[in-house]
C-alpha cells in the first residue's frame, strides 16, 4: 500500500545466553504502520515488544543479540541493511524513540537545553541563536512553563512528568515521521499520564507523526490507538482495529487479558477471571502454540503444531487453532457485565 | 455488615521527617480514619502523597510524630512492654510492593515463612513448623515442593504468593498490602487479587490496601480513602466514591484513568490537571490541592478545609461543600 510508512516482515531476534543457549525473544513478527496512525503493541513483560522496537531502531547490543531473519522497510528501504552511519541519520530525524524511564534516558550531567540542541545540531543546520530559539520553542510546545529559563536546568530539577515531556520534545525535535514510544507513561502517576497521553495525541494532530505505542495497559491502548497488535512469547498472536480487539477478540489470550482487568463501571461482586499459570521460558519454548499451557480451550493439536495466521476480516487476523475449520464449534457466552462483554469460550 | 465494629481508629496521625537543614517533610499530616473489622479499606493517591508512610506508621514501622492509632481499643503508639509489643505485632502484618526485594535471597522459602512463626511461637518443634509452612504454601496456591527453593527460582507472581504466605504465617487479623500488585504483569495481577479476596473470606481478615491503580482498588475495597500531599481529601464507600466523587482531586483522578473500552474513551471528557504535585517540603497554604484545582476559590488559599461528613459515610475536605 502507498501510505505504509513502516513495514516489518518476519522479524526474528535472538539473544545468546550462557552455555550456547539461545533466547528467541522475537519470532516472526510482521506488521505495518500507516502514515499518521497510532499502532499499539500490547503484551506482558518478556513478550518481545520492546525488543521489536529496539531492533527496528537497531539499538540492540551487538555482542549478544542477533537479528536472525526478517526485514524492516522504512519508506521501501530495508533498515536492517543500513550501515551504522546511515542508521544514525535515520534515528532522531526520521524515526525517534521515547523510552520508559525519563530519568535514565536523559543525561544527568547535561543541561536540558544542550540535550535538545544536540539532536537538532546533528540533523539540521542551524545558527547558534536559531538553535537555542528552536529548542525553547520545542519545550514550549510540550507545555513547559518559562522555557527560556528552564533550558539551563539539569534533569534532576525537573519532575518525572516534566522529564518525560522533555524526552518527547527531544524525540519530536526533527519532525520524525515515526515515533516509537516504549511504555511512555508506565513510570508516571495517573494524572500525569493523562497529561502526557493528551500531549502525544495533540502533537500527532499537529505534526501527523505515526506512533507505535508499546504498553501493557489496555486502558492506554483504548484511549490512544487505532490499531492493536497483541504479542505473546515473541509472536504477534492477534492484530486488528481497537474495536475488533476489544469487542470481538478471537484469541483466548486476548480474551483472558480483557477479562482479568477490573472494570470501573462493573459491580464489585464480579470476580476477575485471571489467566492461570505464567508465560513460557523463551529459552525453552514448548512445541506448538506458546499459549497452549495456559489456554482454557486447548486441543491436542495445539501442543504439537503452531497455528497459522487466519484472516478474520480485512483488518483482523489471529493465530489460533480455534479458527481452523476443523476445530470444534466454540460457544461464546455473552454475559452481562460492563461494557466489555464477559466472554467465555467452551469447547463441547 | 450491619453492625460495624471498629478494628483500627487512626486519629490525627502525623508523621514528619526531619530532612536536615531545619527542614521538615510532612509526609502524613493530620490523617484520621477508621478501619472496620473484616473490611478492605483502599488507600489511593499519587506517588509521594504519603500513602505508604501512613501504612507504615499504622503498623509501627515508623514512630508517629503525633496522633493515635487505636487497635481494638488499645493505643499502639504508647510505650509498651516487649511482650505486649510482640503480641500487638502478631496481629498486624504487611505485604510489600516488590516481591523480589522483600524476600531474603539467601533464605529458602521454608526459612522465610517459618521465621515469623518461630519468633512468636517459640515452643513449636521444627516438624510442626514445617507442617504449618506446607499448609500455608498450599493456601496461597503453591505446594510442598517449593519449600526448599530460593526466591530467585520463582516468578514475580509466585514471589508475591510467598510474601502473602509469610504475612499469614502468624495468623494476623489485619494486613496492610502496600501496592501488592504494582510490580506484576496484568494477567498475574488478577491471580493475586483473587487470592487476597479468597483468603479474606476464609480467614476473616481486614485489609488496608494501598495502591495507585484506582480500578483495582475499586474492585477490591469496601471503602476508599483518597490521599493528596499528606492528607486524606475524601473517604467514601467504593461505589459511592466512583459514582459520586465530590472532591475535585478525586474527580480528576477518576477521569484520568484510561478505561479499557475504546467506545467510552472516544466520547469521554477528561479533566486534565495542570502541573505537578507541589513539593511536600513547602506545601501550599490553605487547601493543599488549590494550586492544581480547577475550582479553586479565594478562601482555599487562606483556610484549610475541614474534614466533614457530607452525606452518610461520605467524608470530604473541601470548601465547596461547606455547610
Amino acid at each position: 500500500m502507498e501510505d505504509t510508512i513502516l513495514k516489518i516482515d518476519n522479524l526474528h531476534v535472538s539473544f545468546k545466553t550462557h552455555n550456547d543457549g539461545e533466547t528467541k525473544a522475537v519470532r516472526g513478527v510482521s506488521f505495518e504502520l500507516k502514515k499518521g496512525e497510532t499502532l499499539a503493541i500490547v503484551g506482558e513483560s518478556g513478550s518481545g515488544k520492546s525488543v521489536t522496537a529496539k531492533s527496528l531502531m537497531r539499538l540492540l547490543p551487538k555482542q549478544n543479540s542477533m537479528i536472525k531473519d526478517g526485514q524492516v522497510f522504512y519508506e521501501g528501504k530495508d533498515l536492517l541493511k543500513y550501515s551504522i552511519k546511515e542508521m544514525q541519520k535515520i534515528r532522531g530525524s526520521e524515526i525517534s524513540m521515547v523510552f520508559q524511564d525519563p530519568m535514565t534516558s536523559l543525561n544527568p550531567t547535561m543541561t536540558i537545553g544542550k540535550q535538545i540542541m544536540e539532536g537538532l545540531r546533528k540533523h539540521q543546520a542551524f545558527r547558534k541563536k536559531e538553535l537555542f530559539k528552536k529548542a525553547a520553542d520545542l519545550l514550549e510546545l510540550v507545555g513547559i512553563p518559562s522555557p527560556m529559563e528552564r533550558m539551563k536546568d539539569y534533569p534532576h530539577q525537573f519532575s518525572g512528568g516534566m522529564r518525560q515531556r522533555v524526552v518527547i520534545a527531544m524525540a519530536l525535535a526533527c519532525n520524525p515521521k515515526v515515533l516509537l514510544a516504549d511504555e511512555p507513561t508506565t513510570a508516571l502517576d495517573v494524572t500525569i499520564q493523562a497529561q502526557i497521553l493528551d500531549l502525544m495525541k495533540d502533537l500527532q494532530k499537529k505534526t501527523g507523526t505515526a506512533i507505535i505505542i508499546i504498553t501493557h495497559d489496555l486502558g492506554v491502548v483504548a484511549s490512544m490507538a487505532q490499531r492493536v497488535a497483541v504479542m505473546y512469547a515473541g509472536e504477534i498472536i492477534e492484530t486488528g482495529t481497537v474495536d475488533e480487539i476489544f469487542y470481538e477478540p478471537k484469541h483466548p489470550y486476548t480474551c483472558g487479558l480483557l477479562l482479568s482487568m477490573p472494570k470501573l463501571h462493573a459491580a464489585r461482586s464480579t470476580k476477575l477471571i485471571p489467566i492461570p499459570g505464567i508465560p513460557p521460558d523463551l529459552g525453552q519454548l514448548p512445541e506448538g502454540c506458546p499459549f497452549a499451557a495456559r489456554c482454557p480451550y486447548v486441543m491436542k493439536v495445539c501442543h504439537s503444531f503452531s497455528p497459522s495466521k487466519t484472516e478474520v476480516s480485512e483488518t483482523h487476523s489471529v493465530s489460533c487453532w480455534l479458527e481452523d475449520e476443523r476445530a470444534p464449534q466454540v460457544e461464546w457466552i455473552d454475559g452481562a457485565g460492563g461494557s466489555i462483554d464477559e466472554r467465555k469460550r467452551k469447547v463441547d | 455488615m450491619s453492625e460495624k465494629e471498629k478494628l483500627i481508629e487512626v486519629k490525627n496521625l502525623k508523621k514528619y521527617f526531619n530532612v536536615g537543614k531545619g527542614k521538615i517533610l510532612k509526609a502524613v499530616d493530620d490523617v484520621s480514619f477508621d478501619i472496620y473489622k473484616g473490611e478492605t479499606l483502599g488507600l489511593v493517591g499519587e506517588s509521594g502523597c504519603g500513602k505508604s508512610t501512613a501504612g507504615r506508621t499504622i503498623i509501627q514501622l515508623y514512630n508517629a510524630t503525633s496522633g493515635q492509632v487505636i487497635y481494638d481499643g488499645e493505643d499502639t503508639q504508647v510505650k509498651k512492654s516487649a511482650v505486649d509489643k510482640k503480641s500487638m505485632k502478631k496481629k498486624m502484618q504487611m505485604i510489600y510492593q516488590d516481591p523480589y526485594s522483600s524476600l531474603n535471597p539467601r533464605m529458602t522459602v521454608l526459612e522465610i515463612i517459618a521465621e515469623g512463626i518461630g519468633n512468636h511461637e517459640v515452643q513449636l518443634k521444627s516438624k510442626e513448623k514445617e507442617a504449618r509452612v506446607y499448609d500455608l504454601l498450599e493456601s496461597v496456591g503453591l505446594n510442598k515442593k517449593h519449600a526448599n527453593r530460593y526466591p530467585h527460582e520463582f516468578s514475580g507472581g509466585q514471589c508475591q504468593r510467598i510474601g502473602i504466605a509469610r504475612a499469614l504465617a502468624v495468623a494476623p487479623e489485619f494486613i496492610i498490602a502496600d501496592e501488592p500488585i504494582a510490580a506484576l504483569d496484568v494477567s498475574i495481577q488478577a491471580q493475586i487479587v483473587n487470592l487476597l479476596q479468597e483468603l479474606q473470606q476464609k480467614k476473616g481478615l481486614t485489609y488496608l490496601f494501598i495502591a495507585h491503580d484506582l480500578s483495582m482498588v475499586k474492585h477490591i475495597s469496601d471503602r476508599i480513602a483518597v490521599m493528596y500531599l499528606g492528607g486524606v481529601v475524601e473517604l467514601a464507600g467504593s461505589e459511592d466514591l466512583y459514582d459520586n466523587p465530590l472532591h475535585p482531586y478525586t474527580q480528576a483522578l477518576l477521569s484520568a484513568i484510561p478505561i479499557p473500552d475504546p467506545k467510552i474513551e472516544r466520547t469521554r471528557e477528561r479533566i486534565i490537571l495542570k502541573g505537578d504535585v507541589p513539593n511536600p517540603m513547602d506545601p501550599p497554604s490553605g487547601c493543599r490541592f488549590r494550586t492544581r484545582c480547577p475550582k479553586a476559590m479565594q478562601i482555599c488559599t487562606e483556610i484549610v478545609p475541614e474534614w466533614q461528613e457530607v452525606s452518610s459515610n461520605h467524608f470530604v475536605a473541601c470548601h465547596l461543600y461547606k455547610q
